[in-house]
C-alpha cells in the first residue's frame, strides 16, 4: 500500500504531520517565547513541504512561495514577535480560558471532523499533495481553537498566523498554491496585520496596564 | 432624421443641467453669478425641454442607447408619448421655479449657493433621466440620484435638528419605496434576467405575478408620491426644504412617481385585472380624504400645502384606479376619459402647487414667519404675490375657469359613467367613491380659503408685518409664468388635451381626440355636447364681465358714500387685529365634525388662570398605528440581539468558529 505512494509525497505527508503535531504543541504550550519558536518551526516545515512539492512538480511559482514563507514566517514575523514580547515584557505563562487537557481533547475531535470533511475534496484533487488537505483543515481549526482559548493578545496573533499557515498548506495541497498575486497579497496582509497589531498592543498596554483581553470586555456599548 | 432629434435634444438638456450644476461649483460663494446667471440658464433649458417634449408628442417613440454604465449593461433610453407629457410638465414647471429661484436664494442661508445649484440641477437632470429610462437599471440609477439630490436639497438648512430629522425620514421612506420598485421590476422580468423595458413588455406573466408586480409598484411609487400610509415624509420634508425645492418636489417630483405607476401598470404590465383598479381607487380615496382633512387643520402654511399635495396625489390615484377598472372591462372610451383626467390633473397640479409653494416662499422671505397665526392682511404690502397666489388657490380649489376645475370635472365625468360597469357591485360602489371625491373637493376649497384668507386678507395680526415687501422682479416673473400656465390650462383644455391625447392613445389604444375634434377648440365635451360640455372661455368672460361691471357700478353709484371708520367693537375696546378669526378657530368645525380622524392634544385654560392660553396639536394617527409599533418592534429585536454582543473576544471568535464548523458539516458533498 505505502509503496504506491511516491517518496516525495511521503515526504510531504511527513512534513504535514509534523505541522499538525506542532499545532497541537502550540495548543498545549504555556510559555510565550516557546510558542513563537514553535510557530517559526511550523513555518519552516511548511516551507520545506512547499519546497518538496516544487522540486517534484517543477512549478516555478512554488519556489517563490517557499522563499516567501521562509522569509516571512520563519524569519521576519517570529523576529517581530520576539521583539514585541521582550519590549512588552510578557514572557510569563500563557493563561488559558479552558484547561489544556480539555483543549487537547476538543482539538482531537476537531481533527476528526476536519479529516472527515476533507476526504471527499481530496478525492477530487489531482495533486501529489492531496493527502494533506485534511491536515491543513485541522491546522486551521486548531489555530482557531487556540485563538478562542487564549487570554493574551499576543497568543491570539500567533493563533491567527498559524491559521494562515494552515490555509497556505490547504492551498498548496489542493491546487499547488494560490495564484502568485493572491499569495503575495496575503503575505503582505499578514505582515501589515502583525505590525498594526503590534502597535495596538502598546496602546492596549498603555490603556489597561496589561495585555489581557478580558480588560476589553467593558468596551462594548450598552 | 427628425425622429432622432427630440431624444438627443432632451439628453443634451439633461447634460446641460448637469453642467450648469457643476459650473456652480466653480465659484460656490458667488451668489450673484449663481443666482443671476446659472439659474436663469437652467430655466431656459427647462423651457427648451418643454418645447421639445411638446413637439415630440404624437410622433413615434424614439430610442437611444448610452454606452455609459456597467460593462455589457448600457443605459437604454426611450422617448415616447407618456414620457413626453411628463417631460413637458417637468420643463415648463421647472422653468418657472428656476426663474423664481434666481431671486430667492440669497447669501448666508444654509448651504453654499454653489452646492445648492449643483444639487438643484442634478435633481432636474435626474428627473429627466427617470422619464427617459428604458431599462430597470437606468431607471433605478436615475431614481436614486433623484432621491439623493432632493434629500440634500431638503436638508439645505441642516443646522436645525428637525430639518435633519425630516430629511432622514424622507430618505428612509424613499428607500423603502425604491425597494418596492426594484422588486416590482424583478418580478416583471419573469426570471429571464433581461431588465430592459422592451423585454418586460413582451413578458407573459401569470396573474399572480403580474398582480404582485402591480402591488409592489403601487407601494414603491406610492411611497414617493405620498399615498397613505407612506405619506408621512411629505408634511415633514416639504416645510423643511427651501420653497423652490418644495415647489419642485411637490409639483414635479411627485409626478415622476405617477409617471412610474402609469408606466408599470399600463405599459410594462400589458394585462389588467379589474381589482387592481379597486385597490388604487380605495388607496387614492383614503389618501385624498386624509390629505384634505389634515390640510384644513394645519397652522403652518407649508404643511398645509404639503397635505394638500397628498390630497391631489390621492385624486390622481383615484383617476388611475378608475382608468384601470374601465380598461380591464375594455371600456376604452371611458378609460381614455379617466386617463385624460389623470394626466391633466398632473399638469394642473404641477402648475398651481408650485405656484402656491413659491408664494409661501415670498411670504416667508418678507415676514420670516410660517405660522398662519402670525400673518394676515398681506395683500396690502404684497399685492403681486397675493393676486398670483389667488390664481393658484382658485385652481387648487377646483373652481372654474382655472386648471384644477378641468381635471376634477373630467374625473367626475368619468365617474358618472361608472354605473355602466358590467360588474354587479362595482357599478354600485364606485358612484359612492364619486361622492367622496366631491367631498374632498369641497374640503379642499375650505382649506384653500383658510390658506388665502388668513395669510392675505383681513388685518395684519402682527405689527411687524407692515415692513413686509413684495417679491423681487425674478420672483414675480417666476410666479407670473406659473400663473399663466395655470390660466392656460384652465382656459384652453381642448387644445391641451388634443396634444396629450397621444399619451392616452399609446397606453390605452384610444383617446379623446376624435370626440374633441367634432367640437371647436373653445368647447370641452369629452363624451358628447348633449351630455356635458364646458366652455371655459365663456366662463372666464362671464366672470370677468361680472367683476368689471360690479366694480364699475360700485365706483360710479356708491363710491362717494364710502367712508372708513373703526368697526363697532360691542363696547369692548381692547379689540385689535389679534381678535380676528385664527387659523385654529377657522378649522375648528372640521376638527369637531371629523374628530375620530385626528389625534389631538388640546389645552384649555382654567377659569382662574392668570395667563390663560389655548393650544391644540393635531397629530397623525398613522404614526401611532403603523410607524411606532414598527419602531418598537425593531427596538425590541435589537435588545434581543444585543445580548450576542458580550464584549468577550473569545465569544466573538466562537461565533465564527461555530459558524465555520456548521457550514463545513452542512456543505459536505
Amino acid at each position: 500500500m505505502n509503496s504506491a505512494i511516491p517518496f516525495s509525497a511521503q515526504l510531504i505527508n511527513l512534513f504535514a504531520a509534523v505541522i499538525l503535531l506542532l499545532a497541537f504543541a502550540m495548543l498545549a504550550q504555556r510559555r510565550m517565547l516557546t510558542l513563537i519558536n514553535l510557530f517559526a518551526l511550523q513555518g519552516l516545515c511548511l516551507c520545506l513541504a512547499t519546497l518538496v512539492a516544487a522540486v517534484t512538480t517543477g512549478q516555478v511559482h512554488l519556489y517563490y512561495s517557499a522563499g516567501l514563507t521562509l522569509v516571512l514566517k520563519v524569519l521576519l514575523l517570529p523576529w517581530i514577535l520576539h521583539r514585541l514580547v521582550r519590549k512588552l515584557n510578557v514572557k510569563g505563562e500563557v493563561e488559558a480560558l479552558i484547561k489544556i487537557p480539555t483543549t487537547m481533547l476538543v482539538g482531537i475531535v476537531l481533527v476528526m471532523i476536519a479529516f472527515n470533511v476533507a476526504l471527499p475534496i481530496s478525492e477530487l484533487s489531482q495533486t501529489i499533495t492531496r493527502g494533506t488537505l485534511g491536515i491543513a483543515l485541522a491546522v486551521v481549526m486548531l489555530a482557531f481553537l487556540m485563538m478562542i482559548t487564549r487570554q493574551k493578545a499576543i497568543s491570539q496573533v500567533v493563533g491567527f498566523l498559524s491559521m494562515e499557515n494552515g490555509l497556505f498548506l490547504a492551498a498548496t495541497s489542493a491546487t499547488y498554491g494560490m495564484p502568485m498575486v493572491v499569495e503575495l497579497g496575503i503575505a503582505l496582509d499578514v505582515l501589515v496585520g502583525v505590525i498594526i497589531l503590534g502597535v495596538f498592543f502598546f496602546q492596549i498596554r498603555d490603556q489597561f496596564d496589561s495585555l489581557d483581553i478580558r480588560h476589553m470586555e467593558k468596551l462594548k456599548d450598552n | 432624421m427628425t425622429s432622432l432629434i427630440a431624444i438627443d435634444a432632451l439628453l443634451i438638456a439633461a447634460c446641460t443641467w448637469f453642467a450648469i450644476g457643476l459650473a456652480g461649483l466653480v465659484a460656490p460663494r458667488n451668489t450673484t453669478f449663481i443666482s443671476k446667471t446659472l439659474f436663469p440658464l437652467g430655466a431656459l433649458v427647462g423651457i427648451g425641454v418643454g418645447l421639445v417634449a411638446l413637439d415630440s408628442l404624437g410622433s413615434p417613440a424614439q430610442t437611444a442607447v448610452l454606452v455609459i454604465g456597467l460593462p455589457d449593461l448600457p443605459f437604454h433610453l426611450r422617448l415616447d408619448n407618456l414620457s413626453a407629457v411628463f417631460a413637458l410638465l417637468l420643463g415648463f414647471a421647472s422653468a418657472g421655479i428656476s426663474i423664481y429661484a434666481a431671486g430667492y436664494f440669497r447669501k448666508g442661508e444654509g448651504a453654499a449657493p454653489g452646492v445648492l445649484c449643483l444639487e438643484y440641477h442634478l435633481f432636474l437632470a435626474s428627473m429627466l433621466m427617470v422619464l427617459l429610462a428604458d431599462d430597470a437599471y437606468a431607471f433605478m440609477v436615475a431614481w436614486e440620484t433623484m432621491a439623493l439630490s432632493s434629500f440634500f436639497l431638503v436638508t439645505t438648512d441642516h443646522k436645525h435638528e428637525e430639518i435633519r430629522r425630516a430629511g432622514f425620514l424622507y430618505l428612509l421612506i424613499a428607500h423603502i419605496g425604491a425597494i418596492g420598485i426594484l422588486l416590482s421590476f424583478g418580478v416583471m422580468t419573469g426570471g429571464a434576467g433581461d431588465y430592459s423595458f422592451a423585454a418586460m413588455r413582451t413578458q407573459e406573466l401569470a396573474p399572480f405575478w403580474s398582480s404582485a408586480a402591480f402591488l409592489l409598484a403601487l407601494a414603491g411609487f406610492g411611497a414617493k408620491a405620498g399615498l397613505v400610509p407612506l405619506h408621512v415624509w411629505l408634511p415633514e420634508a416639504h416645510p423643511a426644504a427651501p420653497s423652490p425645492v418644495s415647489a419642485m418636489m411637490s409639483g414635479v417630483m411627485l409626478k415622476t412617481a405617477i409617471y412610474g405607476l402609469l408606466r408599470v401598470s399600463f405599459d410594462l404590465l400589458h394585462t389588467t385585472i379589474w381589482w387592481w383598479g379597486v385597490v388604487a381607487l380605495v388607496v387614492g380615496l383614503v389618501t385624498a380624504l386624509f390629505g384634505v382633512l389634515y390640510a384644513t387643520v394645519q397652522n403652518d402654511m407649508k404643511r398645509l400645502l404639503a397635505y394638500s399635495s397628498i390630497e391631489n396625489i390621492g385624486l390622481i390615484a383615484v383617476g388611475i384606479g378608475l382608468t384601470l377598472i374601465f380598461h380591464a372591462y375594455r371600456m376604452e372610451g371611458l378609460a381614455a376619459l379617466a386617463m385624460t383626467a389623470v394626466l391633466y390633473h398632473c399638469l394642473a397640479h404641477a402648475g398651481f402647487k408650485s405656484l402656491l409653494f413659491l408664494c409661501t416662499g415670498s411670504v416667508l422671505h418678507a415676514t420670516k414667519e410660517r405660522s398662519l397665526g402670525k400673518l394676515g392682511g398681506l395683500i396690502h404690502p404684497m399685492p403681486w404675490v397675493a393676486w398670483l397666489a389667488l390664481a393658484g388657490v382658485i385652481a387648487s380649489t377646483g373652481l372654474p375657469p382655472l386648471s384644477g376645475f378641468v381635471s376634477e370635472w373630467l374625473l367626475l365625468q368619468s365617474f358618472l359613467f361608472s354605473p355602466g360597469l358590467p360588474h354587479p357591485w362595482l357599478n354600485m360602489v364606485v358612484p359612492v367613491a364619486a361622492a367622496l371625491v366631491v367631498l374632498v373637493a369641497a374640503l379642499a376649497g375650505f382649506a384653500m380659503v383658510k390658506f388665502y384668507g388668513i395669510i392675505f386678507l383681513g388685518q395684519m395680526r402682527e405689527p411687524a408685518l407692515k415692513d413686509a415687501h413684495d417679491a423681487g422682479p425674478w420672483e414675480k416673473l417666476g410666479l407670473l409664468w406659473l400663473a399663466l400656465i395655470t390660466l392656460f390650462l384652465g382656459v384652453m383644455p381642448s387644445t391641451v388635451i388634443l396634444r396629450i391625447d397621444a399619451a392616452t392613445r399609446q397606453l390605452l389604444g384610444s383617446g379623446l381626440a376624435d370626440k374633441l375634434n367634432e367640437n371647436g377648440w373653445w368647447m370641452l365635451a369629452p363624451i358628447s355636447p348633449e351630455r356635458a360640455s364646458y366652455e371655459p372661455l365663456l366662463v372666464l368672460v362671464t366672470i370677468a364681465a361680472t367683476l368689471l361691471l360690479g366694480r364699475w357700478l360700485v365706483r360710479h353709484l356708491y363710491h362717494g358714500r364710502v367712508r372708513r371708520s373703526s368697526a363697532w367693537d360691542c363696547g369692548y375696546h381692547f379689540e385689535g387685529p389679534r381678535a380676528q378669526d385664527t387659523a385654529e378657530g377657522f378649522s375648528q368645525p372640521i376638527r369637531r365634525i371629523f374628530e375620530p380622524m385626528f389625534r389631538m392634544e388640546r389645552h384649555f385654560p382654567a377659569a382662574r388662570d392668570t395667563k390663560p392660553f389655548y393650544s391644540v396639536k393635531v397629530e397623525d394617527h398613522f404614526w401611532y398605528w403603523c410607524y411606532l409599533p414598527i419602531a418598537r418592534l425593531a427596538s425590541w429585536i435589537s435588545t434581543l440581539i444585543v445580548t450576542l454582543q458580550g464584549g468577550r473576544i473569545a465569544v466573538y471568535l466562537m461565533y465564527s468558529f461555530i459558524t465555520l464548523l456548521v457550514l463545513l458539516l452542512v456543505a459536505r458533498p
